[in-house]
């Protein structure tokens, strides 16, 4: 019941107080009413609940976390081929 | 990557190799641990997570993940089940609720057995589905029955807020609105207790802040981190609880700060504010009575309220648990669903004995799927 549906908002009706908004390719409509007035733009990444839009998603705090994946995977890349190294080296046949 | 893909707010948080590369830091992080740790989850979407992900199979021996009583369904109690069977077999009613109340039973039955009867009982998406049920059935009372912690409460409150501003007369409201800092306190004022840490919601803290954990860390030093829904998400919040051990800190910190702040959603919190005030007692199905512990309507909007309206009908009776049922045991975090003799024979899915296995996110219903340790 808490799970909530990142979304990207593609259309806004002030009149209603309606977003619409893609939802991996589903199309829906959801409602303002529990954000602030004119927060929410076209293009905003938005997270999705029982039909209500519950708050904005950090689109730069995203891509930093995506960033510090990438760089964890590179370090322990590295720290692999170190280890691949060395156990080639002290490889008696080797 | 300069940029954002919706497809990045999923598949970026799930990279399988990620999660393994964070496995690894866990566990060089867990060498230094002076002792090992248990880590509650307090809701039920990230138990949900880890038996998913199977995040607990990638943990260290000296880490454990405990499971909290984060799942609304599976703490409500069976008369606030019988509530909403009773009211759904009244007359010119219709009784509207979300699609995880359908198969909870009650003493009665379930939602589906009062349909069975004739009850015209409807699940919905969203509570503003009221809205649409209330204009296409004017001749009848329709009784949204409410039920959530923080992260569902603006949902009802938006709905309440637009049934007064249209002046909508066949709208009423059954409250069960519950809150999560009351029930950790009640975990935590157990001197048996054997949590170490917390791993905080996900959405209920998008509404209500990182603010309403502060205690645990100021009062009850127990590191808490809140953490995103997304299996790296949860290895990543392990991590940062990790941390704070060894470099003896203990605070709120927010792994998921791409969704939530230390305030909350304001307009959110505003709503709720008008429309409800604190219940003296809640029982907690398994946990028992916990003072504050959930919300109700204000004196001011009885006239919206189903259980002021339907006092007469509403069943008063208190009923406990099936004997065999430890659901209780595994919402306190003192019982792990493996410890269940009824476990995956007398109880399953399709016919629960307790509430942990009705609900999607109750612990017993996520082991069941993920099976990992049948």
């Amino acid at each position: 019941m808490c799970l909530s549906i990142p979304s990207k908002v593609t259309k806004i009706d002030k009149e209603n107080n309606i977003a619409t908004v893609d939802t991996m390719g589903i199309s829906r409509d959801a409602s303002l009413d529990l954000m602030e007035e004119g927060d929410v733009k076209i293009g905003d990444y938005v997270l999705l609940h029982i039909g209500f839009i519950m708050n904005k998603i950090d689109e730069e705090d995203a891509l930093a976390s995506l960033e510090t994946y990438q760089e964890i995977l590179d370090a322990m890349d590295e720290e692999e081929r170190q280890k691949a190294i060395q156990e080639s080296d002290n490889c008696p046949n080797g | 990557m300069d940029k954002l893909n919706l497809k990045d707010l999923y598949d970026g948080f799930r990279q399988p190799e990620v999660i393994k590369s964070y496995a690894k830091l866990i566990s060089q992080e867990a060498t230094k641990l002076p002792k090992p740790i248990n880590i509650m989850e307090v809701c039920g979407g990230h138990t949900h997570s880890i038996m998913k992900y199977g995040l607990n199979q990638l943990l260290p021996k000296n880490v454990n993940f405990i499971h909290g009583p984060g799942c609304p369904v599976c703490v409500m109690p069976k008369e606030r089940i019988d509530h909403a069977y009773a009211l759904s077999l009244q007359e010119n009613v219709i009784l509207v609720t979300l699609g995880d109340m359908i198969k909870v039973p009650g003493s009665n039955g379930n939602l589906q057995d009062a349909r069975a009867k004739g009850a015209d009982v409807r699940f919905v998406y969203s509570p503003l589905d009221c809205l649409k049920i209330a204009r296409d059935n004017e001749n009848k009372t329709i009784i949204f029955f409410a039920i959530g912690f923080e992260t569902t409460t603006p949902m009802t409150t938006a709905l309440i807020n637009q049934v007064i501003k249209k002046d909508i007369k066949n709208i009423l409201f059954h409250i069960n609105h519950i809150t999560v800092p009351e029930p950790m306190r009640v975990l935590l004022d157990d001197k048996t207790n054997t949590i170490d840490a917390f791993i905080g919601p996900s959405h209920v803290s998008v509404i209500s802040g990182s603010k309403i954990y502060d205690e645990f860390a100021d009062k009850y030093n127990k590191p808490v981190v809140v953490s995103g829904f997304e299996p790296l998400d949860v290895m990543q919040s392990v991590l940062m609880i990790l941390k704070q051990f060894n470099e003896e800190r203990c605070e709120v910190e927010v792994e998921y700060s791409r969704s939530v702040s230390k305030d909350g959603n304001l307009v959110a919190q505003k709503l709720n504010d008008k429309y409800f005030e604190r219940r003296e007692h809640f029982r907690w199905r398994g946990i028992g009575d916990i003072a504050n512990s959930a919300l109700k309507l204000k004196d001011k909007y009885a006239y919206l309220d189903a259980e002021v309206k339907y006092a007469d009908i509403l069943p008063t009776k208190l009923i406990d648990d099936h004997k065999l049922c430890i659901c209780g045991e595994i919402l306190k975090g003192k019982a792990n669903p493996k410890d269940c003799k009824v476990f995956g024979t007398a109880c399953t899915p399709s016919s629960p004995l307790g509430s942990c296995m009705v609900s999607s996110e109750g612990a017993c219903a996520a082991y069941y799927k993920y099976g990992n340790l049948l």
